[in-house]
């Protein structure tokens, strides 16, 4: 007689940012439970923001991720602002651009190269990669060295940088040395662009899902620091008004909350989002890239999200190096706004989508209330909504390879547990038969 | 010789200093060709089993889940490093332990009955002994490197012991306490960052954590006479090293 039932279970989700786990529940030939637990431990920032200066927060939120501190210093900064009544000047704007592009390089080459692109290739790291193609592994690490030495130069270091504060930076940085970045960028860009194409011939799997994709949307530039809240069905709001959309769940299993768009359902944020909705504002370069090789203005899986960070990245490079030569040394390295009272918030596209915060300051400019939305809680639900959408290849494979496509779906996200949690590693899959 | 086997464990934490093994990027190459990292949940499927020569540890022990990995790691492990301000002092996640948990769930959580935590967030050291401490919010990717090539080779890991004010000094700033009047934690902190926030303009803010023979108190004392409010002293201790003791000196002070 054929076993009722069967059981996998791994206890730690491997390549992602933070500590998870996965169940899977298949009963009569369907997939009955998808919960994608994170068991990260709550570090419950909001609340101990309460009393801090102002000044400190973006230094204080930057803990959250070591992986896209530049993100949390930016949504931060810029919700402060909007309190204070601080609006940075271009150059200011400029260097910001600059040290958020180095991070989305440095987290998009981390997940690209070393977290996900093992999955495309049946390796379990970079390890095997490098032994099969030293070349590709070799571009990689040097784009992503060079996405470190860009945050350095502006930021003093690349994992919680100390240079940026609300208001601009706390010293004025040289264009000299800027300058000495742009000595590699013609061989980054050609290194991006030899990775994205390394990307594009990737055997990616089919996934149909009708997905909502958020993310911010551009104007004259591909979206980082600002815009409005935008999907392809229809959403398009102001970033001040996001909480009125979305709503805020908490189940058992996850020490993450969970979102979705409020009447209607869960939503996915992130590089295929910014792509989808802002593709026209993609450097040529890219564009052209991405065409000859059969891909167009919509990515339709999140499979194919390994391409939109490797789009980006190339972009990144190549926007850069121009924003370098147009970078000139502002009058003051920051402004100092006046202090009030107020609400604040902003949001920024973080490597892993949109960053939302919202602080209240008293008059002394004291942190009363905050919220803080990172995207990886908002994924979370649809990673669980994709492995659904499996169901008839899943249940019919055998556990192992069961295991590896639904822990690959997972890291499609490139889930930041970190963030999640501010507040994965366990995979654990049962099938009943 | 055959190679050491290290592991990296995670407790809470931002992964911003097991990130830095990951930013070693060409040096990373040529390191697991002379150690080989048996357990890296964030860089590899594969997990060799323990007992390991070398265990990094990052993050603070905060869920009674954690109490327990922590003893097992100790158990699995002959060398223990902490790397990092949350394991080497608690983190920014420490803050906590002057507040009350519950009310901290009850803010952050709608269900806040399913959340399971310790009321402090504390080092691993508070629980198991600890053999290496590797300081840093984040711990520098150097530190790390010239950790594991010291170790390799038998010899006693040399790590900075002086204070902060030692390295800004040989990097030629002009001291941003005595020329500015900018508060900074440098003459108390330990070294190991370059002197980084005084040579950008500001203040150092403690993420090394108290240097050896820290005098925080005289500190705290030049910092009243500066007319500082007591607030803002507190709060400049109160930061990513905030739980050490020789900061939490200063800082109970004002509570």
């Amino acid at each position: 007689m054929r076993s009722m039932s069967r059981a996998i279970k791994v206890d730690y989700l491997s390549r992602v940012e933070g500590e998870g786990n996965l169940y899977v529940e298949i009963e009569n030939n369907q997939i009955s439970k998808v919960e994608l637990g994170i068991f990260e431990a709550p570090r419950f920032f909001e609340a101990f923001l309460r009393g801090r200066k102002y000044v400190e927060v973006p230094d204080i939120t930057a803990r959250i991720c070591g992986i896209c501190p530049v993100a949390y210093i930016m949504s931060s900064s810029r919700a402060i602002e909007k309190i204070l009544g601080i609006e940075v000047d271009e150059c200011t704007d400029i260097l910001r651009r600059i040290i958020y592009l180095g991070e989305w390089i440095e987290s998009h080459l981390l997940h690209v190269l070393m977290l996900h692109a093992p999955d495309f290739l049946g390796h379990e790291s970079i390890i095997g990669i490098a032994k099969e193609n030293p070349d590709i592994v070799k571009k990689g690490l040097k784009l992503k060295s060079w996405g470190n030495s860009v945050m350095k130069v502006i930021g003093g270091r690349s994992v919680h940088p100390i240079s940026c504060r609300v208001g601009g930076f706390y010293r004025i940085i040289r264009k000299e040395e800027l300058e000495t970045l742009i000595k590699h960028s013609d061989v980054m860009g050609r290194y991006a662009e030899d990775l994205l194409k390394w990307v594009l011939t990737l055997k990616i799997p089919e996934l149909k899902r009708d997905v909502e994709y958020v993310s911010l949307k551009g104007v004259n530039e591909y979206p980082i620091l600002r815009g409005r809240v935008v999907s392809n069905r229809g959403l398009d709001i102001a970033e001040d008004v996001f909480e009125e959309y979305v709503e805020t769940e908490q189940v058992r299993y996850s020490t993450s909350l969970r979102y979705r768009i409020r009447g209607r359902s869960y939503y996915v944020v992130g590089p295929l989002a910014r792509y989808n909705n802002n593709y026209h504002l993609l450097r040529p370069e890219v564009r052209e890239v991405i065409e000859s090789y059969g891909y167009g203005p919509q990515l339709s899986n999140s499979f194919q999200s390994i391409i939109a960070r490797a789009a980006e990245t190339y972009h990144a490079v190549l926007e850069i190096k121009e924003l370098i030569k147009k970078y000139s040394e502002p009058a003051k390295p920051y402004e100092e706004g006046g202090v009030m009272e107020g609400v604040g918030s902003a949001i920024t596209e973080a490597p892993r989508g949109i960053l939302y915060h919202r602080y209240e300051l008293d008059g002394k400019g004291y942190v009363i209330n905050s919220n803080i939305i990172p995207p990886t809680s908002q994924n979370l639900a649809s990673i669980e909504r994709d492995i659904i959408a499996f169901n008839d290849e899943l249940v019919k494979m055998d556990l192992s390879d069961l295991q590896r496509l639904a822990e690959h779906v997972v890291r499609n996200y490139d889930p930041c547990i970190s963030c999640a949690t501010h507040f994965i590693k366990v995979i654990n899959i049962k099938i009943n038969t | 010789m055959s190679k050491l086997k290290v592991a990296v464990f995670k407790f809470s934490s931002c992964d911003g200093c097991q990130l830095q093994f990951l930013n070693l990027e060409e040096e990373l190459i040529h390191l697991i060709d002379l150690i080989d990292f048996a357990l890296f949940y964030e860089a590899r499927t594969y997990v060799e089993p323990g007992p390991y020569d070398l265990s990094f540890v990052e993050g603070s022990i905060s869920t009674p889940h954690e109490v327990e990995l922590i003893k097992k790691v100790r158990d699995e492990s002959k060398v223990i490093v902490t790397v990092g301000a949350c394991a080497t002092s608690g983190g920014i996640q420490a803050l906590r332990n002057w507040a009350n948990v519950k009310e901290f769930q009850n803010y952050v959580y709608p269900r806040p009955e399913w959340i399971e935590v310790l009321k402090n967030a504390e080092p691993p050291s508070k629980y198991v002994n600890v053999d290496y401490e590797v300081r840093g919010c984040p711990a520098s990717k150097e530190q790390l490197l010239s950790f594991i090539l010291q170790f390799m080779r038998g010899k006693i890991p040399i790590l900075p012991i002086s204070p902060l004010c030692i390295e800004c000094k040989l990097s030629g700033n002009l001291c941003v306490l005595v020329v500015n009047g900018t508060p900074c934690l440098g003459p108390v902190t330990m070294a190991g960052c370059g002197a980084l926030c005084p040579s950008y303009g500001r203040g150092c803010y403690g993420c090394y954590g108290p240097s050896v023979d820290s005098r925080t108190l005289v500190l705290n004392r030049r910092f009243k006479e500066m007319e500082l409010k007591p607030k803002e002293i507190q709060l400049l201790f109160k930061q990513f090293a905030g739980w050490s003791r020789k900061f939490r000196e200063v800082i109970e002070e004002y509570e």
